[in-house]
């Protein structure tokens, strides 16, 4: 099959724009009559639903940030009663507090299709298999690939992350043909499979990846479909649009972005003046559909640049490019995003390390490594090993348990940590992708 | 019995592992004229306890804290042994038979004798033991 809905991915883009304009306009009246939230930043923006009169007018429209879902936990700002949720995710949040996202039917379907009619593009359906090793569970990856394979009719097979070798005997024995994970994890099955003796290439019927949830480059694109002889697809989305969403096609150009489900800009991130189709900036979505959890003009903090000009597959849903860089300092380990804030407030909870820190993160093989340097407090120097190994051990633990990802910790004496003014200078990033 | 004046001021100095740390710290006591009559250094994963006795423990904590480093006292006893095969035996045994805990040592060999520094988790007790057995205990102002 060439498309999933080929009446929805090939309409003229008129349309398609007429359709945006219709969804929106629906949208802000719906918010402004029935969510409080909403309806209060629009009136400090001094806006009315009536000065919506053409697509372009949603550049006056307030923005939302990441922090307004932190501000509001954990369901606050939702716009569904609990009866009507079928679906909670959580992902971590920049300062201790989760970020909580539910989702009506209709939210989950609409995923649903987004991801049936990307996974479609890239030439998947029916007959395939596809090994679903994102994380299952609050984690949006796992159960929003898996419910996406399944209705193109693919068989999927559910390993989740972990357990590398039963994941390559698993991908022989039933042939998978498409893998979905991070790609640094698929560059770890590589190696582990090359330490097993099996030749991803010649000993099992991969054909092709769906990689994301972390940055990564065309460079490792050409080294992953070189060394595995795959297609190597990236994906996009992030847990307050639903989730992975989003992938290339065929062409290997961008992800579509479905103009019926999401309305993207860029903006200038100082300025918050929109940008052209061509123009770096900050990914800013509207979720035109969504029930639960409404998104105006959600502030991503990726960088990235929206390519307009038709696609030679023929869709005429607009495409943004590969995701450049961040406007904060967030990191992304192993597919999990950690916010230096999050280390600092975990840290503030443990008496006996101090509150500046440095983060290192490199990549050991093909994996990365997060090691926190921390300082230990005077009072609670003891001379016992065993009591300083334990401090570690505790900062370890605390850190893990609230970044969702194993931590490295270094306890270094006082004072000897930089001084810096900026948070970013916190962090050491080695890794070359 | 007055255990106290066998009870001996260590400093013990938390360092970080890497080059050149051990010198800051000697570097630090010599500039005091410090002298440092026995030492020890224990490592864990990145980190280290620098643990030695001194003449002027006092002096030496002020002067390593003043230049940032992380700086306790812990009590230690030091127990003179014969320097001659069995010698470590004999007092080992006397703290082993009387059920205290050794939870670090370290030991020098002088002129006149060997020494062992024990980290003990019952120092008066084992003060009290280790006389009785018939052993010398050092009294803390032979150090300082």
């Amino acid at each position: 099959m060439r498309c999933w809905d080929p009446r929805m991915e090939e309409m003229p883009k008129e349309d398609l724009q007429k359709m945006q304009y219709k969804l929106l306009k629906n949208l802000v009246y719906r918010l402004y009559s029935f969510s409080p939230f909403y309806h209060e930043r629009m009136k400090n923006e001094k806006v009315h639903p009536d000065d919506i009169r053409v697509l372009s007018d949603v550049k006056k429209l307030p923005f939302m940030f990441k922090r307004d879902l932190r501000d509001n936990y954990p369901d606050k700002i939702f716009t569904a009663t609990q009866d009507d949720l079928v679906r909670y995710h959580v992902s971590s949040g920049t300062t201790g507090k989760p970020t909580v996202v539910g989702y009506t039917q209709n939210d989950l379907d609409l995923w649903t299709e987004s991801l049936a009619r990307a996974l479609t593009s890239i030439g998947l359906g029916r007959g395939d298999v596809i090994q679903v090793s994102y994380g299952y569970g609050l984690f949006t990856g796992g159960l929003g690939m898996h419910y996406g394979a399944e209705r193109i009719g693919a068989t999927v097979l559910p390993t989740s992350v972990g357990n590398t070798e039963r994941q390559i005997e698993l991908m022989q024995d039933l042939g998978a043909t498409a893998i979905a994970c991070t790609p640094s994890y698929l560059l770890h099955i590589g190696e582990v499979a090359a330490k097993m003796g099996v030749d991803i290439k010649k000993d099992t019927k991969l054909r092709a990846g769906i990689l994301g949830a972390e940055p990564w480059t065309d460079g490792m694109r050409t080294r992953i479909q070189n060394w595995l002889g795959i297609k190597a697809y990236d994906i996009y989305g992030t847990s307050e649009l639903s989730g992975p969403m989003y992938t290339e096609c065929t062409e290997q150009k961008g992800f579509h972005i479905w103009s019926d489900i999401a309305l993207a800009e860029i903006i200038d991130p100082k300025t918050g003046e929109q940008l052209e189709p061509g123009e770096k900036g900050e990914l800013t979505v509207t979720m035109l559909q969504k029930e639960a959890l409404p998104m105006i003009r959600f502030r991503i903090g990726d960088i990235t640049v929206i390519d307009d000009e038709q696609c030679p597959c023929g869709r005429t849903h607009p495409r943004i490019q590969r995701i450049q860089g961040r406007v904060d300092d967030m990191l992304i380990i192993r597919g999990i995003n950690v916010f230096p804030s999050q280390v600092e407030y975990a840290l503030m909870a443990i008496p006996e390390v101090g509150q500046h820190f440095q983060i290192i993160v490199e990549r050991k093989g093909a994996l990365d490594d997060m090691l926190v340097r921390v300082e230990l407090n005077r009072e609670s120097f003891s001379d016992k090993i065993t009591d300083l190994m334990q401090t570690q051990q505790k900062v370890e633990h605390r850190l893990r348990n609230s970044l969702n990802v194993n931590v490295d910790v270094e306890l270094v004496e006082p004072g000897s940590l930089p001084r810096f003014e900026g948070k970013s200078k916190k962090v050491i990033d080695k890794r070359s992708l | 019995m007055d255990t106290k004046k066998y009870v001996i001021k260590q400093i013990s100095i938390f360092s970080e592992n890497r080059p050149g740390r051990l010198a800051s710290i000697a570097h630090a006591l010599g500039e005091e004229k410090v002298n440092i009559l026995a030492f020890s250094i224990a490592e864990a994963n990145g980190f280290g306890v620098v643990r030695a006795l001194v003449d002027h423990p006092e002096k030496a904590f002020e002067k390593l804290s003043s230049l940032g480093f992380n700086v306790a006292f812990t009590d230690v006893i030091a127990v003179q042994m014969k320097d001659k095969p069995g010698g470590l035996y004999e007092i080992a045994k006397v703290l082993g038979d009387a059920g205290v805990n050794i939870e670090y040592s370290y030991a020098y060999s002088g002129k006149d004798a060997a020494v062992l520094i024990l980290r003990v988790d019952q120092v008066d007790d084992a003060i009290d033991k280790i006389l009785k057995s018939g052993a010398t205990l050092i009294e803390r102002s032979v150090f300082h």
